[in-house]
């Protein structure tokens, strides 16, 4: 298991704005609290045929 | 009367075919229905019996092809290929369409797109992208190589739309040149190990003397690749290599390369009056004119033959045929479109370079 849990941030499907989240936290938006939030894209490379 | 061999007429000189004949040789007759005599006589003993050689040798090739350029631009030219057979004239478009190499995208590495085109469509659009490169400065980038700076362009993409912001609009330009190659660091099972790029440059592209003063980029600045909304972004890297046609349509040199047969109109009787104005009035392309010729007459004159597109409207629904529509089987009027880095007259004789290459390959073959 990891030592530390990272805060992760997600996308808020209502208004767009960002939130991080902990484990055990309540999956609510802090802006507008909208119950819906989404992960966001991780920076890993993908690699693509251009054809 | 003394009876003559259909083969020694007296009225027709011996080494000459008969006119009829020379119609069916030289020329492509297009009926209302179909064209007639389509077929070339390649056999060089076709017209032995009337004295007749028609036999093609290097020399009366090389003393009968002409080529007339009639329009030339920075990116389309027209020429007038002239005493060559179709299929070289075939085999020059085609070479021109699949076989002369030019440098494209090739593989995208996308860190980030949150925009509405999906990362595989976008790494096709960014495919398509004409690039200005010579490609005679790069070598093809094979299966086992390591991208170098001698076979890769990368471009760098990164663009975002801040929140609150109007639309925005992401254009060709933004593709940024990396002399120095990929930034992108690759992941290594061994994190202790030294970080490894996507590409090998030994030097930087534009420490070379063919790319310092004339740095590579994109052919046509504004070419709409994608439109961002509040809050999306793109960041990406582009690889571009070298490679032909024949492989994928985007690194075809040319929009198109194509070709038509000189088109030749021919008034089989005198038109006058108001058959004449008639006739005038038939062709979409004005391939007609009338001429006065005094006493308030008229008559109708080919005045622009190379306009004909073969529509045919002139000898549609006609009982009696007045104009006979043909085409010179040896004078090709070709057009070059190119669509990148190369003009089109350096494409055409690339072209014929490439002919020349797989023409040596086989004699090597043979002998």
């Amino acid at each position: 298991m990891d030592p530390q849990p990272e805060p992760t941030s997600y996308i808020c499907g209502d208004c767009g704005a960002e939130n991080t989240l902990k484990p055990g936290d309540v999956i609510q938006c802090r802006e507008c609290g909208y119950r819906i939030l989404y992960k966001k894209r991780t920076r890993r490379v993908v690699q693509y045929e251009a054809r | 009367m003394p009876k003559v061999s259909a083969l020694d007429m007296p009225d027709v000189p011996k080494g000459k075919l008969p006119e009829h004949l020379e119609v069916q040789r030289t020329r492509v007759v297009c009926n209302a229905d179909a064209p007639i005599h389509t077929e070339p006589f390649h056999y060089s003993g076709a017209f032995a019996l009337m004295g007749v050689d028609n036999s093609v040798t290097l020399e009366s090739f090389c003393k009968n092809l002409k080529i007339e350029v009639i329009e030339l631009t920075e990116d389309t030219m027209e020429f007038d290929m002239i005493g060559i057979d179709a299929s070289l004239a075939n085999a020059f478009r085609r070479i021109l369409i699949a076989e002369v190499p030019t440098m494209a995208i090739e593989n995208v590495l996308m860190v980030n797109n949150t925009s509405v085109i999906p990362d595989e469509v976008l790494a096709h659009r960014l495919g398509l992208i004409p690039l200005n490169a010579d490609p005679k400065l790069f070598e093809y980038l094979s299966e086992h190589d390591t991208p170098n700076e001698r076979n890769t362009i990368v471009f760098k993409l990164a663009v975002s739309c801040k929140k609150g912001s109007p639309r925005l609009t992401v254009k060709s330009d933004q593709l940024k040149w990396l002399p120095g190659g990929s930034e992108l660091e690759m992941e290594s099972p061994t994190p202790s190990a030294k970080p490894r790029t996507y590409t090998s440059f030994s030097r930087s592209q534009d420490s070379m003397p063919e790319f310092a003063n004339k740095p590579l980029g994109v052919k046509h600045q504004d070419i709409i690749i994608d439109k961002l909304g509040p809050g999306q972004a793109i960041e990406l890297e582009a690889h571009a290599v070298k490679g032909i046609g024949k492989v994928h349509a985007k690194w075809s040199p040319v929009a198109t390369a194509w070709y038509r047969m000189l088109p030749e109109v021919i008034l089989l009787k005198e038109i006058k009056g108001v058959d004449a104005e008639k006739l005038v009035k038939k062709c979409p392309v004005n391939v007609f004119d009338i001429e006065d010729v005094g006493k308030g007459e008229k008559k109708a004159v080919v005045a622009n033959p190379r306009a004909c597109t073969l529509c045919r409207e002139c000898i549609r629904g006609v009982n009696e045929p007045q104009v006979e529509l043909r085409r010179a089987k040896d004078h090709f009027i070709f057009k070059i479109e190119s669509a990148g880095a190369i003009p089109p007259e350096v494409l055409f004789t690339d072209a014929v370079k490439i002919l020349e290459e797989k023409c040596d390959r086989v004699i090597c073959e043979l002998s």
